[in-house]
């Protein structure tokens, strides 16, 4: 019993995963099919150059299953996706990832464009330069422009990666908004330690980073947050990953970073085994997406001249396959677990617009070089016609 | 070290069963690919402590292997053949540690993009294996009951949604002693069909009284071995140098008796448990899960003819601003976020169930603790139906069974 899989006829299943989702926006929200629009991003982007061009890309480290989203019975638990961001961004329905389903790991092969092979719970840089390296390289964008808030101390290394060529001083700067939290908060506390665990998919582990100077620095210069203060409102919010959208809007305000990366984590509960926990988490994101967009539609610095991309790493496991236990987990490399959705929305992108075509998850950072003129190298995807 | 290399000593370490098992198979063992192996051997190892439903199906494989021509063999093992694997997984001692062997196969597929063949491998393998040695069907047709909604009062929302579909849905069950008619019946199944692991009762909380010819898990009698276990856990993870991976092999290291188990004179049991706790995710901290991961186990392992679970309250998650504030209060529970865990639990019992020989005569009954509503499956309910004839528990089986 232990060693029988289902049969994973994974390209056919992907293609009925794209099709349902098509279906299912179609009807709740009247998109059209994307085929007729096709390079009609470049004519849209023209207005603003790539120089004064903002990305935000915001993923998610624990993918939501469709019949918890986008299906017809899940949809409303993604309301503020559904009625707000859909309705004015180019939906593609189709992402396989076809790497490794591990949050950090994945996250790493997103921001390289190659699926990267390193241990998912050790604390590595990517093999290859990410998105922040050619960004900054080509560009020659200071430190400040690229910035990454993840949410866990696994993450401490993807703003940069150990390639020769780019590498040391090249990439992005890194916040880790719980990490702030515990250099913050005064020591006599036990109870928070669950609430800062690393990692929901290896619950009891958290590699450990170096002392709280560092993190008190970016407190207090780079945020412009007194510690009380910090501390204070952390205490008004209900999620790791509210912090992170906390932190999220300080930068933007203080620093208009030009290449703005959020992974959030809050979904990946779903590895403890609770439904309700997860979807508590799905419902969370979905408002916490919503909020990002509207910063960026606020902010002087990003207003009308932000393109905001949402995508979870990757999918989570189907009810189906006797070697998962549904949704708690994405071990078994199914269909699901592999194929996700992307949204792109803001400057330069058609509205209502649903796109069917299979892509890759290394297909985004060639998307960004395109739109923001570097030129990633080595990254193994490709540029997205209807967006680059 | 490759499969040819095996001969009986390196089986020397093996439980006693389990070494005479294999060694009566060295032959057969030295012309499989190490693709597969190790993870026979992984199921071979544990023979001691395996059901017999589990212990059965071994058997005929291991006898269906040695049966094979050089034709046959090749046929049902080139696409394992065709997966390329590293020096460093071929110097592993897999005799001894086919499990670990097994997780780091696993990574090694994933880092060389070979999950999908192996997949393929696997998935053939299993459907020669099913027509070759087909699976008993149970003696009887199973039962599986979900007793779900401890602690809740009232609730609004739709229940079942994901299992109406399948059976009928009532609404006016009456609820007195709806639970200890559900325990009467699965005794009487007990009694009326003894098999050694065929009739089981998992409560996510403190057991009500039961037959003792049920087997009985429940997160209440756990507590001090969940404890212990968190505790053991800490320890180790505190200590410089430790990684994910060094937890998971040290925890599967474990032995019942180092967890305070082994006390029931039923080793079997004692060692299920521990790997309930030992391997599964947040089985530990919530009892959803727990009740939801046993019972998932259970089926996969020793295919019971009944299997009632009962859910019971888990602990409350605690948002962060709780948690931040210098308030400290007892452990809280969540019944209402506990009854959407289980409503959802119960469909995974029920698929779980459906994956077993004989599912077409299979029945499955889920019912809202101490209210009305209920749902039930079986070749005998019509799908997709719903009653408000007023009715019972021991009638609604009556009618499933």
């Amino acid at each position: 019993m232990g060693r029988i899989y289902k049969p994973a006829a994974a390209n056919e299943l992907s293609r009925n995963l794209a099709s349902s989702r098509r279906e299912f926006l179609r009807n709740a929200a009247g998109l059209t099919l994307g085929g007729a629009v096709l390079g009609s991003g470049a004519v849209a982007r023209a207005a603003i150059s790539s120089s004064k061009r903002k990305v935000v890309v915001i993923t998610f480290g624990g993918g939501a299953r469709d019949q918890e989203t986008f299906a017809p019975e899940g949809q409303i638990n993604i309301p503020h996706l559904m009625s707000e961001l859909i309705p004015q961004s180019t939906f593609f329905t189709q992402v396989v990832n076809r790497g490794i389903l591990g949050h950090y790991v994945a996250t790493a092969s997103l921001a390289t464009g190659v699926y990267e092979t390193i241990n998912n719970f050790a604390s590595l840089p990517p093999e290859h330069p990410t998105v922040f390296e050619y960004f900054r390289k080509d560009l020659k964008r200071p430190p400040s422009d690229a910035w990454v808030v993840a949410p866990s101390n696994g993450f401490n290394r993807i703003g940069e990666s150990s390639h020769r060529s780019y590498g040391s001083g090249l990439g992005a700067r890194v916040i880790l908004p719980k990490h702030l939290l515990t250099a913050a908060l005064s020591s006599g506390h036990s109870d928070y330690q669950h609430l800062l665990r690393d990692n929901y998919e290896t619950p009891f582990y958290a590699p450990e980073l170096g002392g709280s100077e560092v993190e008190l620095h970016q407190l207090e210069n780079i945020l412009k947050l007194s510690v009380d203060d910090f501390k204070a409102h952390a205490r008004t919010l209900s999620s790791p990953d509210e912090l992170s959208v906390y932190v999220v809007r300080q930068l933007m305000r203080q620093e208009a970073p030009s290449l703005l990366w959020i992974t959030m984590h809050d979904i990946d509960v779903a590895h403890a085994g609770a439904y309700s926990l997860y979807i508590d988490g799905i419902r969370r994101t979905d408002r916490l997406c919503a909020e990002v967009w509207k910063m960026i539609q606020s902010e002087v610095e990003y207003a009308g001249k932000t393109t905001l991309f949402i995508l979870p790493d990757f999918g989570r496991d189907s009810d189906d396959d006797s070697g998962g236990n549904g949704f708690q987990h994405h071990r078994t490399g199914d269909a699901p677990s592999r194929t996700t959705w992307m949204m792109a929305l803001g400057t330069g992108v058609r509205q209502g617009v649903v796109i069917d075509r299979p892509m890759e998850s290394t297909d985004l950072v060639p998307t960004l070089g395109a739109l923001l003129n570097f030129s990633p190298s080595l990254a193994q995807g490709k540029p997205i016609p209807e967006l680059a | 070290m490759l499969p040819r290399d095996l001969n009986t000593e390196r089986f020397n370490r093996y439980p006693p069963e389990a070494r005479k098992l294999v060694t009566g198979y060295v032959l057969t063992l030295q012309a499989l690919p190490l693709t597969f192996v190790p993870n026979l051997l992984r199921e071979a190892i544990e023979y001691d402590f395996e059901f017999p439903t589990e212990r059965k199906a071994l058997e005929k494989e291991l006898a269906n292997l040695q049966s094979h021509s050089a034709v046959q063999q090749k046929e049902w093992f080139q696409g394992f053949a065709q997966i390329t694997l590293s020096s460093e997984l071929e110097q592993m001692d897999w005799v001894n540690s086919p499990a670990q062997f097994v997780e780091r196969l696993s990574a090694h597929l994933w880092a060389t993009h070979q999950l999908d063949a192996f997949r393929k491998a696997a998935t053939e393998y299993a459907g020669r294996l099913h027509a070759a040695a087909p699976p008993e069907p149970p003696p009887v047709p199973r039962l599986g009951i979900a007793v779900i909604g401890q602690g809740v009062s009232t609730y609004d929302d739709p229940m079942f949604r994901k299992l109406r579909p399948h059976g009928g849905y009532f609404s006016n069950v009456k609820p007195e002693g709806g639970l200890r008619m559900l325990l009467d019946a699965v005794a009487a199944r007990a009694e009326k069909t003894p098999i050694s692991y065929g009739h089981w009762y998992v409560d996510g909380g403190e057991e009500a009284e039961h037959s003792s010819a049920i087997t009985c898990v429940s997160y209440h009698a756990l507590e001090p071995v969940r404890a212990d276990l968190l505790r053991k856990m800490r320890t180790e993870i505190e200590k410089p140098g430790m990684g994910p991976e060094t937890l998971r092999t040290l925890l599967a290291q474990m032995s019942p008796a180092g967890l305070g188990l082994g006390k029931s004179g039923d080793a079997v049991l004692d060692r299920f448990q521990m790997k309930i706790l030992t391997e599964g995710s947040g089985t530990q901290i919530f009892s959803t899960i727990f009740a939801q991961w046993t019972a998932r186990e259970a089926l996969r392992r020793a295919q019971p003819c009944t299997l009632l679970v009962r859910f019971a309250p888990r602990q409350r998650q605690k948002p962060m601003n709780e948690l931040l504030s210098d308030k400290r209060d007892e452990t809280e529970l969540d019944p209402l976020g506990s009854l959407i865990d289980a409503d959802f639990g119960a469909y995974y019992n029920w698929i779980n169930q459906q994956r077993l020989p004989g599912a077409d005569q299979s029945s499955f009954l889920a019912w809202f603790e101490n209210h009305g509503n209920a749902v039930a499956i079986g070749p005998s309910m019509p799908r997709g139906t719903e009653s408000n004839k007023t009715t019972d528990l021991r009638e609604l089986i009556s009618w499933m069974t």
